[in-house]
């Protein structure tokens, strides 16, 4: 069970900024260990946000971002009170969802 | 280093080099400040938080008990205000107790976990991993106020005078001691600003920043680790996990630091 992401979320006017942190190690596949093994790969393959249940964001993402990502967009139309979820998944299949209200 | 950071690194130091055709009056080390308050709205650290402050309610261990009855200094249950007052003498173990040391007596007092074999694990791993995040959320819980560690035990000014002498000895193969990076003001690695600490370096610098995320490696670091560092780059052996060495060393520095206001977690290059 992989560790819970850190959701803020501040309505700006019209807008909200929502900014998450997720807890993954991002291993790229590139890596060898002490013994010279290839490390494999495991890293996170898919985020999307979601507005009051309502789909806003889809992401792809690869090897190429960094450990503990961080994550920052603005949302049009957000106001105090909604609720955002983020959800990722990564290539072994595990997947996790957390949700914030807009503050 | 991952990519991504080394792209904002990249872009932080194009935006300084800018800035330096702006102004000559920028130094190498205001960039840094300026690169680590962008890292700084999302520090990982966080992370470690809400996983410590999940440890401390959640019950384990053999006996299936939660840590909020562990006594951290001021009493049990109380977090807020105990990491500015630690390292300190605890009765009940008849020591002077870091942070972590004391997690440790709680875990196997209330948790029944085997305080010899978490001492033994390796920095990041099982159990020692759940010290580290504990650590960082208790440290949390006191950002921003003074420290004030007390000195009033026989005890805790024998840590106070032991951790000085540590300090002072110059020794391995390179014949130095913490003292000759951090003993006087204004002394830097290469791009890193060496605070004093013989004395109060300021708010959130040296002692007050510890728990901290190495960017670098992409690590919560604790306390009792970077000094552990420290004694790598002088080349001395380890000392033991919660060794006496390392919490007279601790209260020293803690001691120093009287009045300087707690910035832990922080994050590191």
């Amino acid at each position: 069970m992989a560790d819970p992401m850190r959701i803020r979320a501040q309505a700006q006017g019209d807008k909200a900024l929502v900014r998450v942190l997720m807890s993954h190690e991002m291993e790229t596949g590139q890596r060898k260990d002490a013994a010279g093994k290839v490390i494999p790969a495991w890293h996170i393959t898919e985020v999307a946000a979601a507005l009051n249940g309502k789909p806003v964001l889809a992401a792809e993402w690869g090897p190429a971002v960094a450990k503990n990502p961080f994550l920052q967009f603005t949302l049009k139309g957000a106001k105090a009170g909604d609720k955002v979820a983020i959800t990722w998944k990564d290539n072994h299949g595990d997947t996790r969802t957390d949700e914030a209200t807009i503050s | 280093m991952t990519p991504t950071r080394i792209a904002a690194l990249a872009a932080a130091a194009a935006l300084a080099v800018g800035a330096a055709h702006a102004q000559a009056q920028k130094s190498a080390t205001q960039s840094i400040e300026e690169y680590r308050a962008m890292l700084a709205d999302g520090n990982p650290a966080e992370l470690f938080e809400a996983k410590g402050e999940a440890l401390w309610k959640q019950k384990r261990g053999p006996k299936n008990a939660s840590l909020e009855q562990c006594d951290l200094g001021k009493g049990a249950g109380v977090v807020k205000g105990a990491f500015v007052e630690l390292p300190r003498f605890f009765a009940d173990t008849g020591k002077v107790q870091d942070l972590e040391s004391r997690l440790v007596t709680c875990m196997a007092t209330l948790q029944g976990f085997d305080a010899g074999a978490i001492a033994k694990t390796a920095f990041g791993k099982g159990e020692q991993a759940n010290v580290t995040a504990l650590a960082t959320w208790v440290a949390a819980e006191s950002k921003g106020l003074p420290f004030n560690l007390p000195q009033s035990h026989p005890q805790e000014k024998v840590a106070y005078e032991v951790g000085k002498r540590i300090f002072f000895l110059r020794g391995g193969t390179h014949d130095f001691a913490c003292a000759s990076c951090h003993g006087d003001d204004g002394k830097r690695i290469r791009l890193q600003d060496l605070p004093n600490l013989t004395k109060n370096p300021g708010d959130g610098v040296g002692f007050a920043a510890w728990p901290a995320y190495r960017v670098s490696n992409g690590q919560m670091w604790s306390m009792q680790l970077r000094l552990n560092d420290c004694f790598r780059q002088q080349r001395f052996p380890y000392p033991e996990f919660g060794s006496d060495a390392l919490a007279a060393l601790s209260t020293y520095l803690g001691v120093n630091a009287k009045g300087a206001k707690s910035a832990a977690p922080t994050i590191k290059r």
